[in-house]
């Protein structure tokens, strides 16, 4: 039966990449591109401008080129692959001028940072300008914490709230561990921990319109951990998460809300109460 | 097959499935509850964090070493197994991997085969079929003995009737067997030792899996807690193993990390109770063992994952089940909702080869990519990046001719011309600004009800301005520039 084999692929044996998440940082630089994101630019664009101030607090130029759309994401992981390389194409043609990209969501970032090489895959000529534009790209808090180096006075009222971050951002980039060290400096913000916290919020993109009775189970359960936790309201990174968690409390008549991390963050540091 | 056991009716579409498991509170319970103490399990036989990335890192070379050199190592296990006086058979497909079985049992005109737990014998229904020519199959480890009695198939590959809790068990005991119902889960295993131990003393055949065979010494590995898995293959006077052209590794040595990986992430074991090493039948000064050993070695479908350089990685997998107990999908619908023999991420995985990406058109979708499983793996199989794969494969026309078996399954010219009508949205900046317009000034009259989102929320107001016009205007003003 051993004869089954020899039409195999040679060498196709691969082993794991290393994906620890680890990387150097740069100094602060004088400007960089902000990439909105899709679903922040329709839902919570206030997020949004709410990074571009806590950029600028830092004495960072912002960029918003006002070509730019969606990363590919939801063709991705659908398994469009063509469709995902030329929205993905556009994005990385408009942000191919070597400026630091910061992204105020995870998963976005994540796409930058990890997956257009697999969307490039069969393009040696610019998987190199993908590999550049992943060792610029930077999500929000990560570039707060790391890059800017932030220190910050709280001038907010003491609170507690609940941390939610996105699967594959976490897992891809340790976003949960900038987000809390982040929120960490600041003085009167309590961080609550919520029952089985770094669970899915049930998301996942198109996942959450094919399979919306798991979906709907697992989001149902995350509500009710937030809820459960005793934090005052919960913020989270991602817009995807955000757009799940507060479409399923509001459908469930829960006063309990989430919010984008950059907004709460502009709120503490600025002692602006985002309207 | 008109004489299979019956299996509980079940609607016929992973959706369908997932929404019965989702509605049935005791058996959402269970899962949770048994996957909770799982993960936790796990989490505490590996308490150094380095030790277990660079085991994992080790497990995963070792399997893609093996891997490289599967062919070859195939060959040498068959040498020195034959050497050993093991009788070596080759299956292309469960159907062959039956008859094979089947006749090896005839020409002993054996009866009574009594089975430990081997997924590949679960694979091959191999129950079923010999159940068919009238011979009568018992499964000797506990939760496979359970299932059987209840009718059922596995829902978990290490712990089958793990959607059952002791009450449940009880009853089906008090049912089926006529024992008095009891809450003390040791009451429960006596009963079903007690069954079980005459059949061992009974039996002409006994089945197993195998968790790993070595090709260096010919030698068998089968781990297992309940010693079952000796019993069947010491007591009959045959012993037929069965396993996956995958479980083939170089060495002893590679053995080592391999196990250790096994039992932590399965059990959070440091070993399991019972670690057999099985190199040959009874020899001529030895008091026990069987007198003839045979193993059938299946390829059903995993040659094809083989000849692909990216989903060879689905051949890493080494059974620990720990992808499933991490699985947000899997611990909300439970193993029968995946319909097939593999369930979870893992079975998302391995299944499309196994039984054409067509009969499992839903398994790549019925995940949020979120990635828990591929962070556990002890071989570290990238799943989250497979079913990525997997949904590629699901959509291409036949034109794109799809390379997993059975690919193009969901392939639809109208969520083509969506995606088509996505591209162009996204690839021009006077359309997409068009739209955010469109979208931030009309968005809220759209209707309370589309699609599905709004089975689970409130339907979503876009803002009154775009990020791309708050910008604009703040970055024009001046005024937070430094």
């Amino acid at each position: 039966m051993t004869e089954l084999f020899y039409d195999a692929a040679p060498n196709a044996t691969r082993v794991a990449p290393e994906r620890s998440g680890a990387r150097d940082y740069p100094p602060k630089p004088a400007e960089i591109t902000l990439f909105g994101t899709c679903v922040v630019d329709l839902f919570y664009p206030e997020a949004g401008l709410d990074a571009i101030r806590l950029l600028e607090r830092e004495g960072i130029r912002v960029h918003f080129p006002q070509a730019q759309s969606c990363c590919g994401q939801p063709a991705w992981t659908s398994g469009y692959v063509n469709e995902a390389r030329e929205v993905a194409r556009a994005q990385l043609n408009l942000l191919d001028n070597g400026l630091p990209v910061v992204v105020p969501s995870g998963s976005c970032a994540g796409m930058f940072r990890q997956h257009y090489r697999e969307v490039f895959a069969d393009e040696p000529d610019t998987l190199q300008r993908v590999e550049d534009l992943a060792g610029r790209t930077f999500e929000l808090t990560e570039f707060l914490l790391h890059v800017c180096k932030v220190q910050w006075q709280d001038l907010g009222a003491p609170t507690q709230i609940a941390l939610h971050t996105s699967c594959s951002a976490r897992r891809e980039m340790n976003t949960h561990l900038h987000a809390r060290a982040l929120l960490g400096t600041l003085a009167n913000v309590e961080r609550l921990e919520h029952d089985h916290e770094s669970e899915c919020c049930g998301f996942g993109g198109t996942f959450s319109v094919r399979m919306p009775e798991v979906s709907g189970a697992m989001v149902l359960d995350k509500t009710r951990s937030l809820v459960e936790s005793g934090a005052v309201e919960m913020v989270t990174a991602d817009g995807g998460c955000l757009l799940n968690i507060n479409g399923s409390l509001e459908k469930q008549q829960q006063p309990f809300r989430g919010r984008h991390l950059a907004s709460f963050l502009w709120e503490r540091v600025s002692g602006e109460v985002t309207p | 097959m008109s004489q299979r056991i019956p299996v509980r009716e079940l609607a016929d579409s992973f959706r369908g499935r997932a929404s019965e498991a989702l509605a049935d509170d005791q058996l959402r319970t269970n899962f949770r509850v048994a996957m909770d103490s799982l993960m936790k399990k796990r989490a505490d036989a590996f308490p150094d964090e380095d030790e277990r990335e660079g085991l994992r890192e080790q497990g995963n070379h070792i399997k893609a070493r093996a891997l490289s050199r599967l062919p070859d190592l195939l060959e040498q296990l068959e040498e020195k197994l034959t050497d050993n006086g093991v009788k070596v058979h080759w299956a292309e497909t469960t159907e062959e991997a039956n008859r094979i079985v089947h006749a090896i049992i005839e020409a002993r005109q054996g009866s009574q085969v009594v089975k430990g737990k081997s997924m590949v014998s679960e694979e091959m229904e191999m129950n079923d079929y010999l159940a068919e020519r009238g011979i009568e199959c018992l499964e000797s480890d506990m939760g496979e003995y359970i299932v059987q009695l209840d009718g059922e198939k596995p829902s978990h590959i290490i712990m089958p009737a793990i959607h059952k809790n002791r009450r449940q068990v009880s009853k089906l005991f008090h049912d089926k067997l006529g024992v008095d119902e009891t809450d003390d889960v040791n009451e429960l295993i006596q009963v079903g030792r007690r069954t079980l131990r005459t059949k061992f003393m009974e039996a002409d055949v006994g089945v197993s899996g195998v968790n790993f065979a070595i090709a260096e010494t010919g030698t068998l590995l089968l781990v297992e807690n309940e010693g079952n898995g000796r019993m069947s293959t010491t007591a009959p006077p045959m012993h037929i193993a069965v396993t996956g052209i995958e479980k083939v590794v170089e060495n002893l040595r590679d053995v080592v990390p391999l196990l250790s990986l096994l039992t932590r992430s399965a059990l959070g074991q440091p070993i399991t109770t019972y670690v057999n090493m099985i190199s040959g039948p009874r020899k001529a000064d030895e008091l026990d063992g069987p007198e003839e050993v045979h193993l059938v070695l299946l390829d059903n479908g995993r040659t094809g994952a083989f000849a692909d350089a990216q989903m060879r990685q689905t051949l890493n997998c080494i059974r620990c089940g720990a992808c499933m107990n991490h699985c947000p999908v899997y611990t909300r619908v439970g193993g029968h909702t995946y319909g097939e023999v593999y369930p979870g991420p893992i079975g998302k995985i391995v299944t499309p080869h196994m039984v054409g990406l067509e009969k499992v058109p839903d398994h790549p979708s019925a995940s949020s990519l979120c990635g828990a499983c591929g962070e556990v793996c002890p071989v570290k199989i990238p799943i989250p990046e497979l079913l990525q794969r997997l949904r590629q494969e699901n959509v291409k026309s036949p034109a794109e001719q799809p390379k997993v078996k059975g690919g193009g399954a969901k392939y639809s010219r109208r969520e083509r011309a969506i995606w088509r009508f996505w591209v162009a949205l996204n690839t021009s900046p006077v359309f997409y600004r068009l739209f955010l317009w469109g979208a931030t000034r009309f968005g809220r009259l759209a209707p309370k009800k589309a699609g599905p989102w709004t089975d689970n929320h409130a339907a979503p107001v876009p803002a009154r301005k775009s990020l791309h016009d708050l910008a604009r205007t703040h970055l024009e003003k001046g005024e937070g520039q430094p």
